[in-house]
């Protein structure tokens, strides 16, 4: 992979598109508000000296540094999620070759959401690092299976083929979670806390946990960056510049189901922010992926944790689940891209 | 030659007719007995002449409360309620020219589904302001789906479904705030809303879902010939003499509002809509209009799967859960199947 990867960059040299430093800045601004927000907000709202008191003073004991305390790792974990599934929604969308491909829509959610419930009420499990596992595999077999049926047939994995794939295999297995869950009222129980989780679960615990996959998946998906540009070119064009086509799906694919198969193990599912992520930033930067899967990342972050405020404030004095945020926000991208589409491409 | 091919056709067209009319009877016989089961079969099973001497207002100890007040009332709402999702779901497929273009996976139902959820549980509102503000939002949200799948550019299925799949994403998005929001004793209820169930269903929420499908089935199944030309497509429907968008505007209104009012009293029941369409046309045939066999299949399909999920199994499972996991298989049999084919 190494040597595929150095070739493609001397051949391609690296030119930085026309916004990238305007998008830096302000994508690290708007960062930086979010997550003031995300510090202050909340169903109590904290006061600026308590706040730098919970920062700078980690042994402070007043009732509001203490919710700091709380809030920090859960933004922190937030972050990560956002980060993840942004850079997920860009692996995957370059491996389908697909505008749309995000965890949601392709199913994968469900998947894991449907291991994580057997594991519950078949196997007893009950810790984030066994939940963790079982989320990936299924995942990943969810994945498989969603691009296997919207791939089958003329003109491959088209973006209207993968949707109604991805459709129908949730539908089927969110049937299958209920039909397990509703006489187990114990298995109900806990997996409402997963199902609800959101990034409020997120304590350093979770973000320990979570950290070495998002490592690899991120590392992962800096290294094949610049080959799968290449295969954005077509198959035949990206093996005469000397990638193999296979090996690389493989493991940009791997790193993608990595990442978002561990953010809903952790936060439980959270749809289209890898579609809003991506979209904004190929919209703004261009097709280069060396550009967009960091800054995917970036505004995954902002996205996630903007959407997990506004729960907050919109659900208080509970919270609403960040993963309805991000729909109602989301969902309107795939409608864009649905309108904006050539016939012929859906 | 030629009285040979006359012969023929017509020779074809008696089959078909001679088809059409075993497999509605078939269908039909059907629906009776699972009706007739739903109303013995419970806790307690009673024999025939019990239950119809209950029906006819007989009291008998525990009987009648058992018949008329409990089964009776969910027997009604499942035998409706499919009846209207069969004719619907078969009205927009055959309309749009795609099994998968259908209330349930166009966002439709999410669109009755959010109203009736924020009658409830904001505006504590009666049954009759229900039914209404959610065929007004499944109305609505057709008329949204369709204008933003038709700005200026040529018209396409594709285009429509995804269209419809991201605004069923936001309104599920809007169901699951107002249950976040709603008080915990309106929850029973809401839930409903989440798989689709016969449970607790009543008398008195009855009477709209009457009234709508004496007024609209009729409509869509004597639209039904229309219907069957406009499958052949629109230039060949006009120069046919059928008005194509009266004709069209009248179906979809028709099949919203059956949609809209089941949906209202017993949730969306997955897959229902969308199934008996296609399982109607391969019992019947081509040829026929399939609005009465599509209604009669949807019967079918929501009594065996409520009787199903209440006797099959340890614990009772509402109806929705029972023909998600039937459909969910054929779904994706039919998405293998269209994309071999390259229908999508």
């Amino acid at each position: 992979m190494a040597s595929t990867t150095t070739s493609i960059n001397k051949q391609v040299s690296l030119h930085v598109p026309k916004h990238f430093t305007k998008v830096l800045v302000i994508g690290v601004i708007l960062l930086a508000l979010c997550v003031l927000a995300s510090l202050v907000f909340g169903s109590r709202v904290v006061r600026w000296n308590d706040i730098i008191d919970g920062l700078f003073h980690p042994n402070a004991e007043s009732f509001e540094a203490s919710i700091v305390h709380k809030r920090i790792s859960r933004t922190v974990f937030g972050l990560f999620c956002g980060a993840a599934l942004g850079v997920s929604g860009s692996l995957m969308q370059a491996v389908t070759r697909n505008p749309i491909a995000d965890p949601s829509i392709l199913g994968v959610n469900t998947g894991a959401s449907l291991f994580v419930v057997c594991g519950i009420a078949f196997l007893q499990i009950s810790t984030a690092s066994q939940y963790i596992w079982l989320a990936l595999v299924g995942a990943m077999l969810t994945a498989i299976f969603v691009y296997g049926i919207g791939s089958m047939g003329r003109g491959g994995a088209t973006p209207l083929k993968l949707v109604l794939a991805g459709a129908a295999t949730s539908a089927a297995l969110s049937s299958l979670v209920s039909a397990i869950m509703i006489p187990r009222s114990y298995v109900m129980d806990q997996f409402r806390f997963w199902q609800v989780g959101s990034v409020g679960a997120g304590n350093w615990d979770v973000v320990g946990t979570f950290a070495p996959f998002l490592i690899v998946g991120i590392v992962l998906a800096f290294v094949t960056a610049p080959a799968l540009n290449a295969l954005a070119l077509g198959d035949e064009v990206a093996t005469g510049l000397g990638v193999r086509t296979g090996t690389l799906r493989l493991l940009a694919a791997v790193a993608g189901v990595l990442l978002c198969g561990a953010t809903t193990a952790l936060a439980g599912p959270i749809g289209f922010i890898g579609l809003l992520a991506t979209h904004v930033m190929r919209l703004v930067l261009g097709p280069d992926l060396r550009f967009v899967i960091p800054m995917s990342a970036l505004s995954g972050a902002i996205v996630l944790t903007l959407s997990d405020v506004i729960g907050r404030v919109v659900g208080s004095p509970g919270e609403l689940e960040v993963g309805v945020v991000t729909a109602f926000v989301g969902a309107p991208i795939l409608i864009l891209i649905a309108m904006k589409a050539k016939v012929r491409s859906l | 030659m030629t009285t040979n091919t006359i012969a023929y056709i017509i020779e074809g067209r008696r089959v078909r007719q001679r088809r059409w009319i075993v497999v509605t009877s078939i269908l039909a016989v059907l629906s009776v007995v699972l009706c007739c089961a739903m109303l013995m079969l419970g806790n307690k099973n009673y024999p025939v002449q019990d239950v119809l001497r209950a029906l006819t207002g007989e009291k008998i100890k525990g009987v009648s409360f058992a018949v008329n007040t409990i089964r009776l009332p969910r027997m009604l709402a499942g035998l409706m309620a499919g009846f209207a999702f069969g004719i619907a779901g078969h009205t927009f497929q055959t309309m749009l020219r795609n099994p998968l273009a259908n209330p349930n996976v166009i966002g439709i139902t999410s669109g009755s589904g959010a109203a009736a959820v924020f009658c409830i549980t904001m505006l504590h509102a009666s049954d009759t302001v229900i039914s209404i503000a959610s065929v007004i939002a499944g109305l609505v949200t057709t008329i949204i789906i369709y204008l933003l799948s038709n700005n200026g550019r040529s018209f396409s299925i594709g285009r429509l479904i995804l269209i419809g799949i991201g605004i069923q994403a936001m309104l599920d998005a809007v169901i699951s705030y107002l249950m976040l929001k709603s008080a915990q004793y309106d929850l029973p209820v809401v839930m409903r809303w989440l798989s689709g169930s016969l449970n607790g269903s009543k008398m008195n929420e009855l009477p709209p879902l009457v009234i709508t499908i004496v007024i609209f089935a009729p409509i869509i199944i004597m639209l039904g010939k229309h219907l069957s030309i406009l499958e052949l497509g629109e230039q060949s429907a006009t120069s046919l003499g059928v008005n194509t968008n009266k004709t069209r505007i009248a179906l979809i209104v028709s099949a919203v509002i059956m949609i809209s009012i089941a949906t209202s009293i017993t949730g969306p029941i997955a897959f229902v809509a969308f199934l008996s369409g296609p399982i109607a046309k391969r019992l019947v045939g081509a040829g026929f209009s399939g609005a009465i066999p599509a209604g009669l299949v949807g019967v079918i399909l929501v009594l065996a799967s409520d009787l199903i999920g209440q006797f099959a199994f340890e614990t009772r499972f509402p109806v929705g859960i029972i023909t998600g996991i039937l459909g969910a298989p054929y779904l994706i049999y039919l998405l293998i199947r269209m994309n071999r084919k390259g229908d999508l």
